[in-house]
C-alpha cells in the first residue's frame, strides 16, 4: 500500500514539475508566435534573441556595475533597437517576399546574432542574478522548484497581457490585418515598418523574459539558444498562431517528454524526451494539421 | 573604375593572399608547428575557452622567454570546431601539412578523438588526448599514434570507485550499495559504462544509469528518476552545461552533495560557479591542481599578461586552463627529448612520437619546466601511452576547488586487461597489426 502511495506521489511530482518546464518552453515559443502571427515570419532568431537579450542584461551590470532593474531597461532598449535594425537593413527589404524568404533571413539573423553577441559580450558562463529563488519546496512530498514555479506565472501573466494586447488595442489589431495580408494592411494605412518594429520590439522583450528564467536556472551561455529546438514541438501542437495555444502545447509537451522518459525511457535505453516531443508533435499534426488552436487556412484557387 | 569597385576588387585580393601572407615569413626560421583545435564558441565554449588558452599561453610565454623550444619558434595556430566532430576533422586535414607538417593535435574532444585515430595512424602525427578519447588507445602497440596519458576514462572511474569506497570503510562495504552514474549520452559520456558495468559485478553494488541528452540542458526527469532511485551516490560524466545543471537538480532533490562526483571534466569553476550556492560541497576527480602558485603559471603571467598579451587572464589558474598548460609541459618535455635524440630543432611528427614515447616526468624534470605539484609524474613507453597515473578527489568550497584525497592509483587489475581486450577487437575490426615494442 505505501509503494502505491509513493508512486502516485512520484508520479503526480513528475506531472507537476513537467508542467512547470512546460511553461519555460512556453516563454521560449511565445516569441516565435508573436511574429508569426503579426507578420507570417517563423523567426529562425528567436533563441539568438533570447541570448542575446539575457547577455545584455547581464553584460550591463557586469560592465556598468547597475542594479538588474536598470540593466533591464538597458536591455530592453537593445532589443527595441535591434528590431529597428531587423526592419530597416532586413525584413523591411523583402516586403512582399515569398516567407521562405522572410525565413531565410531570420536564419541569417540567427548566425549573426550568436556570433555578434559572442563577441560583444563574450562566450564564458555569465550567471544571472535578479533575484529569483532557486532550489525547491516540499508540498507533502513533492518537491517543487521555486524557479519553475514563478516561471510559471510569470507565463501566465504575459500570455494576459499579449491576449489583452492583441484583442483589445489598436495596435493589436493592426498587427492582426499586416499579419493576414501586407499588401490590404497597407492600402488601409497601416504602416508596415511600425508594425514590424513593434512586433520584433515585443517579441525581444519575451525573449529577454525567457532569458532572465532560462539564464537564472542554466547561466547565460550559448546553449540558450537551443531552446528554440525545445519551442519548435510546442508550436507544432498548440499552433503557430495562438497565443494560448503556446502555453497550452508548452504543458502537453513539458509533461508529456517527462512522463515518457520516466515511464517509457527505462526499456528503451533512455535519454528519449528531446526525440519523443517531436514524435508528440507529429502524432498530433497527423489529427490537427494546424495545431491545437492554430488557423485553419482555406485558400480558395 | 568606379570606388565601389576599386574596393571590393582590394578587398579581394587581400582575402586571396591572407593565408600566403601570415605563413611566409614562419618558414624562413627553424620552427616548431602546434595546431590547436578549439571551441570557443558553441555549447562547450565554457569548457573550450580555458583549455585553449592555457595551450595558447603556454607557447606564447615560451617563444617570449625561451625563444623557442631548443632554439625552434614554436608556431600555434587555432582552428575553431565548436565542439562538432565533422568540423574537428576538417581542421585536421586543413591544419595537418602547414608550417612544414603538424607535429601533434590535441582536440579536446572524444569525438574527434575516436574520428582522428586512424587518419594520424596513417599519417603519422601524434593524437595526444590527456585525460579523455579512447580509453583502450593506452595499448601503445594497438595505437601506436594516440597518447591518452595520466589515466583513460575506466582507470579514471576504478579511481573514484575506490574514493567511494575508502568514505565507506572498504571495498567490501560497497555490497549492496547504489550508485547513480549519470552521463552525457554522447560517446565521451558513454566511455565510463563498460567498466563500470564490470565493477558492478565484481563488487556487488548495484548500478543505475541514467543518459541526458546532448548538450544536457533539461535534466528534470533525470533527476526525478534519481530521487525515485535513492541512490548512496552520484557518479557524473558530463561536460559543459550540463554540469551545472546536474549540480543544481541534484541540490533540488536534496541529495547530499558530497555524495555526488564528476569525472575531471566535470569539476571546473565553470561548472560550480554557475551553480552558486548548490555547488558548495560537490566533488569531483582531478589529475592536475588549479591555482597560480607555479613557476610555470607565475612565468606566463610575467612573460605573457605583463607584456600585455595573453588571451584570458580570468582564467589563469582555473582548474582546466592548468590542466591545458600540464599538457602542454608534457609536449615541451617530448620536444626536448625528440631534439635531443635526432640532433635537429625542428623536429618531424614521427620524431616527436618517439618523444612521447621516451617521456619520463619526474620531480626532478617537473621541477625544471616549472610544473611540480602541478600536474602528474608519468613515465610513458611504446606499450604503455599513459604512463602510470592516478587520480585525487577535489571539493568545491564556494570559492576554490581543495584536493580531500590521498593520490588514488587505479584498479589495473580490471583495467588493463579491458584495454588489451578492446584495443585487440579495435585491431581486428580494422585489419591492421600492432607495432613491434621490442
Amino acid at each position: 500500500m505505501e509503494d502505491i502511495i509513493f508512486e502516485l506521489q512520484f508520479f503526480l511530482e513528475v506531472l507537476i514539475s513537467g508542467l512547470l518546464t512546460g511553461s519555460l518552453y512556453s516563454l521560449v515559443a511565445l516569441g516565435f508566435v508573436l511574429i508569426f502571427k503579426a507578420s507570417g515570419v517563423f523567426n529562425f532568431a528567436q533563441g539568438a534573441m533570447m541570448l542575446f537579450a539575457a547577455l545584455s542584461l547581464v553584460g550591463f551590470q557586469e560592465l556598468l556595475g547597475v542594479h538588474w532593474t536598470v540593466a533591464f531597461v538597458m536591455a530592453i532598449a537593445v532589443m527595441v533597437l535591434l528590431a529597428w535594425c531587423v526592419e530597416k537593413f532586413v525584413l523591411g527589404k523583402l516586403v512582399n517576399q515569398e516567407p521562405i524568404i522572410l525565413f531565410m533571413a531570420t536564419i541569417g539573423i540567427t548566425f549573426f546574432l550568436d556570433g555578434f553577441g559572442q563577441t560583444l559580450w563574450g562566450s564564458d558562463i555569465k550567471v544571472m542574478d535578479v533575484g529569483l529563488p532557486t532550489g525547491s519546496f516540499d508540498m507533502g512530498g513533492i518537491f517543487i522548484d521555486k524557479l519553475e514555479l514563478v516561471a510559471g506565472f510569470t507565463a501566465g501573466a504575459l500570455v494576459l497581457a499579449l491576449a489583452l494586447f492583441f484583442n483589445k488595442t489598436k495596435i493589436g489589431r493592426a498587427l492582426r490585418a499586416v499579419a493576414d495580408d501586407h499588401q490590404a494592411a497597407l492600402s488601409v494605412g497601416i504602416s508596415l515598418r511600425t508594425i514590424w518594429i513593434i512586433v520584433w520590439s515585443v517579441a525581444g522583450l519575451v525573449g529577454l523574459v525567457a532569458g532572465i528564467m532560462w539564464g537564472s536556472k542554466l547561466g547565460v551561455q550559448f546553449s540558450l539558444t537551443l531552446l528554440a529546438l525545445k519551442a519548435l514541438p510546442v508550436l507544432i501542437l498548440g499552433g503557430f498562431t495562438s497565443i494560448p495555444g503556446a502555453i497550452v502545447g508548452g504543458l502537453i509537451i513539458g509533461s508529456g517528454e517527462k512522463l515518457a522518459e520516466i515511464y517509457i525511457g527505462p526499456f528503451v535505453g533512455g535519454a528519449i524526451e528531446n526525440w519523443f516531443a517531436y514524435m508528440l508533435a507529429m502524432v498530433f499534426l497527423l489529427f490537427r494539421p494546424q495545431g491545437l488552436f492554430g488557423e485553419k487556412i482555406i485558400e480558395r484557387v | 573604375m568606379s570606388l565601389r569597385k576599386f574596393v571590393l576588387g582590394a578587398l579581394g585580393v587581400a582575402v586571396l593572399a591572407a593565408p600566403f601572407a601570415v605563413s611566409a615569413p614562419a618558414l624562413a626560421e627553424e620552427s616548431l608547428y602546434l595546431p590547436k583545435l578549439v571551441y570557443r564558441t558553441g555549447p562547450f565554449a565554457p569548457g573550450g575557452i580555458p583549455t585553449a588558452n592555457g595551450a595558447v599561453d603556454y607557447w606564447a610565454m615560451i617563444n617570449e622567454r625561451d625563444g623557442g623550444v631548443g632554439g625552434a619558434k614554436v608556431i600555434v595556430e587555432e582552428c575553431e570546431f565548436g565542439y562538432n566532430t565533422d568540423r574537428g576533422v576538417e581542421c585536421y586535414e586543413r591544419t595537418k601539412k602547414k608550417h612544414g607538417g603538424a607535429l601533434v593535435y590535441q582536440p579536446y574532444s572524444t569525438g574527434v578523438t575516436y574520428a582522428l585515430a586512424d587518419r594520424t595512424r596513417k599519417d603519422k602525427i601524434p593524437l595526444l588526448t590527456m585525460g579523455y578519447g579512447r580509453s583502450d588507445a593506452g595499448i601503445g602497440s594497438a595505437f601506436p599514434y594516440v597518447f591518452p596519458m595520466a589515466l583513460n576514462y575506466w582507470g579514471q572511474s576504478t579511481g573514484i570507485m575506490k574514493y567511494m569506497a575508502s568514505q565507506e570503510g572498504g571495498i567490501e562495504k560497497m555490497k549492496g550499495k547504489t550508485i547513480a552514474l549519470v552521463y552525457l549520452d554522447i560517446a565521451y559520456g558513454k566511455e565510463s559504462l563498460p567498466i563500470f558495468r564490470t565493477m558492478s559485478e565484481k563488487f556487488d553494488f548495484k548500478l543505475k544509469e541514467y543518459p541526458v541528452t546532448f548538450p544536457g540542458i533539461e535534466q528534470k526527469a533525470t533527476w526525478l528518476q534519481i530521487r525515485r532511485a535513492k541512490p548512496d551516490y552520484i557518479v557524473m560524466w558530463g561536460w559543459g552545461v550540463m554540469n551545472q545543471s546536474a549540480i543544481k537538480e541534484a541540490a533540488n532533490i536534496r541529495f547530499p552533495i558530497d555524495h555526488f562526483i564528476g569525472n575531471w571534466w566535470s569539476g571546473a569553476e565553470q561548472d560550480t560557479v554557475p551553480a552558486g550556492k548548490a555547488a558548495i560541497g560537490y566533488k569531483s576527480a582531478t589529475f592536475s591542481a588549479a591555482g597560480t602558485d607555479f613557476p610555470v603559471i607565475q612565468d606566463i603571467l610575467t612573460h605573457v599578461y605583463g607584456k600585455g598579451k595573453g588571451k584570458g587572464k580570468e582564467n589563469v589558474g582555473q582548474v582546466l586552463y592548468n590542466r591545458a598548460v600540464v599538457t602542454q609541459v608534457f609536449i615541451h618535455h617530448a620536444i626536448l627529448n625528440a631534439q635531443k635524440e635526432f640532433g635537429v630543432k625542428s623536429v618531424s611528427s614521427e620524431q616527436l612520437r618517439w618523444g612521447l614515447e621516451n617521456v619520463n616526468m619526474t620531480d626532478a624534470t617537473a621541477a625544471s619546466l616549472g610544473m611540480k605539484g602541478l600536474g602528474p609524474n608519468l613515465k610513458i613507453s611504446c606499450n604503455d601511452h599513459i604512463g602510470g597515473g592516478g587520480v585525487f578527489i577535489q571539493q568545491w568550497d564556494g570559492k576554490k576547488w581543495n584536493i580531500v584525497s590521498e593520490y588514488i592509483k587505479p584498479m589495473n587489475d580490471l583495467v588493463i586487461p579491458a584495454m588489451e581486450k578492446s584495443a585487440a577487437k579495435y585491431l581486428k575490426e580494422k585489419g591492421v597489426s600492432a607495432v613491434s615494442c621490442s
